[in-house]
């Protein structure tokens, strides 16, 4: 697939030295959904600012669409929304003006019928007269989505867009990204909540003070990297496991009263149907079993633990 | 899409710009009418009563001038500095970093908008103080073309002062300290022919001097200094904010990090 971003050997050193990125190559592809995934602090926020060219990179080179992003800065802009973290809006304007704003500011017509239609997406359309001020946190963060959709980009930034919402706007604001997706929209997205990236994303990039540790296709990643666990709830408690079991990687838990089995996903012959076998043939009795995939966030803490280690 | 230049970016930062002017009409209005009234009543009718003519001219009707530029000074400062200040300081600049528009078009807007603000306030100020004396003008066009680019250069150099700013205390600084003293030494009250000669020598060196003399020059075609002198000295100053903005979009200063 085509990349629409692509990012090569980009740096950013700042002034009072730590650097933010280092060396960072990445492709998007065209019509995904991306997520970052990093601690705070890692460059997510730096990473996207540079494309989006508020920041300014030490090194390196960014193509939006093909276009440059310093020289050929109009048309790789023309084709960015971005959504920052920080809830920043025009304090006295109302919700209206700033989306029409916006649209102008990015090289188009005036086109009420579209800023219409973008507000009543994001449940707006009954505020549109309202002053930005008088608006809660939750209504303000979807008014910087209406600016940045206001103009119609390819390609859309949502620097940690569920930061601090509820629940209902954390729905929403998915509900939103797929549709956008479905309409050839590229999304990709920050966050630290690992459970947005698993359920949105198509690809995950985890990053991590300023390098990029890995970039994989999500079911890939979570195959990849997850263990897979078996419980069984015992009848009869266990006061150890019985020497029969060697073979398979078990543990003890709840006072014996539950015997885990962890194991690989990936692996073709899980071991399952034999130990229940040999379960059986020993006489232990289970009532209920379990089995249950590792989260991305395991992953993910396993991965930034594991670079941390490796560091030391 | 490649385009030369971004007409409706531009167009719409000069229109959210002239918004918050209207939003604010009475303040942005009104406290410049009450000021410059003031000033021509206390100054032109209470003391100028008292006063010889000087140039030839009433001195009530001679502080006019003195007085349309100081306040389109402080105006044009105060209009550009806040409007790009506003948006550093909230953050919204994000916004304006992001989008495809080049530094021209950015000043272009802002300061576009502060010009047209300042410029339309000059001419206020002309009326109301057309009431309280009779001004008579020589030369309108040039007190237009005057008036246009001395609106002009003040809002750039706020608009450089806006940027420079990191806070609120700093943005007065410069008006507070530099500007106003400079005008009032600078001959809006006076000719500086009343000056002795020494203090006349070292307010040559004041700027102000040869914009307010040439704007007085377009009303009563009596000046301090050259009419040409005056252009030129307001040519300089526009081409050195022009230069130092140019410098402060290729450096990103204290716009990007």
């Amino acid at each position: 697939m085509r990349a629409i971003v692509s990012i090569a050997g980009l740096t950013k050193r700042y002034a009072t030295g730590g650097d933010a990125l280092k060396r960072i190559d990445l492709d998007i592809r065209e019509g995904e959904i991306f997520a970052l995934l990093g601690p705070n602090g890692a460059g997510k926020t730096t990473l996207i600012n540079i494309v989006c060219g508020i920041v300014t990179p030490t090194s390196g080179r960014v193509l939006v669409d093909g276009h440059d992003i310093v020289r050929d800065y109009r048309a790789a802009r023309s084709r960015i929304g971005l959504v920052p973290q920080e809830l920043v809006t025009e304090a006295f304007e109302t919700v209206r003006a700033a989306a029409s704003f916006s649209r102008g500011l990015f090289g188009h017509a005036p086109d009420p019928r579209h800023v219409e239609k973008v507000l009543r997406d994001l449940s707006l359309w009954d505020r549109r007269n309202d002053i930005m001020m008088t608006l809660s946190g939750g209504m303000k963060r979807r008014v910087m989505i209406a600016k940045a959709l206001s103009h119609e980009p390819r390609i859309l930034f949502l620097d940690e867009p569920t930061a601090g919402v509820d629940v209902e706007l954390r729905r929403d604001m998915w509900g939103l990204v797929r549709r956008l997706r479905d309409q050839g929209v590229t999304i990709i997205l920050t966050t630290h909540y690992i459970d947005e990236a698993e359920e949105m994303a198509d690809r995950i990039g985890v990053i991590n003070h300023g390098e990029l540790i890995l970039v994989e296709d999500k079911a890939r990643l979570m195959k990849k990297l997850g263990k897979r666990q078996l419980t069984l709830n015992l009848q009869e408690p266990l006061a150890a496991i019985p020497t029969e079991l060697g073979e398979w990687s078990l543990a003890l838990n709840a006072n014996g009263h539950e015997l885990e089995f962890t194991f690989d996903a990936v692996e073709e012959h899980t071991g399952i149907p034999a130990l229940l076998r040999k379960l059986e043939q020993l006489g232990i009795n289970y009532r209920d079993l379990n089995t249950k995939q590792s989260s991305l966030e395991e992953i993910f803490v396993s991965l930034v633990s594991d670079r941390a280690t490796a560091l030391q | 899409m490649s385009v030369a230049f971004n007409r409706h970016g531009t167009w719409a930062i000069y229109r959210f710009e002239m918004a918050r002017f209207l939003r604010t009409l009475l303040q942005s209005v009104l406290t410049p009418v009450i000021t410059t009234s003031l000033f021509v009543v206390v100054f032109g009718a209470a003391i100028g009563g008292r006063m010889s003519e000087v140039n030839g001219v009433p001195y009530g009707a001679f502080i006019v001038p003195g007085l349309i530029m100081l306040s389109l000074f402080t105006e044009s400062i105060s209009n550009a500095s806040f409007g790009i200040h506003f948006p550093k300081f909230t953050g919204t600049i994000f916004e304006l970093l992001s989008a495809p528009v080049s530094p021209f078009e950015i000043v272009l807007g802002y300061v576009g908008a502060a010009a047209t603000k300042s410029f339309l306030l000059g001419l206020i100020i002309l009326a109301t103080a057309s009431f309280f004396v009779p001004i008579g003008i020589l030369h309108p066009a040039w007190m237009i073309a005057f008036m246009a680019l001395t609106a002009v250069t003040f809002s750039l150099f706020g608009f450089i002062i806006g940027i420079w700013a990191k806070n609120w205390e700093q943005m007065q600084l410069i008006p507070t300290l530099v500007v106003t003293p400079m005008t009032f030494l600078g001959g809006a009250f006076y000719s500086i022919d009343m000056l002795p000669p020494a203090w006349r020598t070292v307010t040559l060196f004041n700027p102000v001097v040869y914009l307010i003399s040439g704007f007085r020059w377009s009303f009563f075609g009596t000046s301090d200094v050259g009419v040409s002198v005056s252009l030129a000295m307001t040519l300089v100053f526009l081409l050195a904010c022009l230069a130092l903005v140019a410098l402060i979009f290729r450096t990103g200063y204290r716009l990007k990090h």
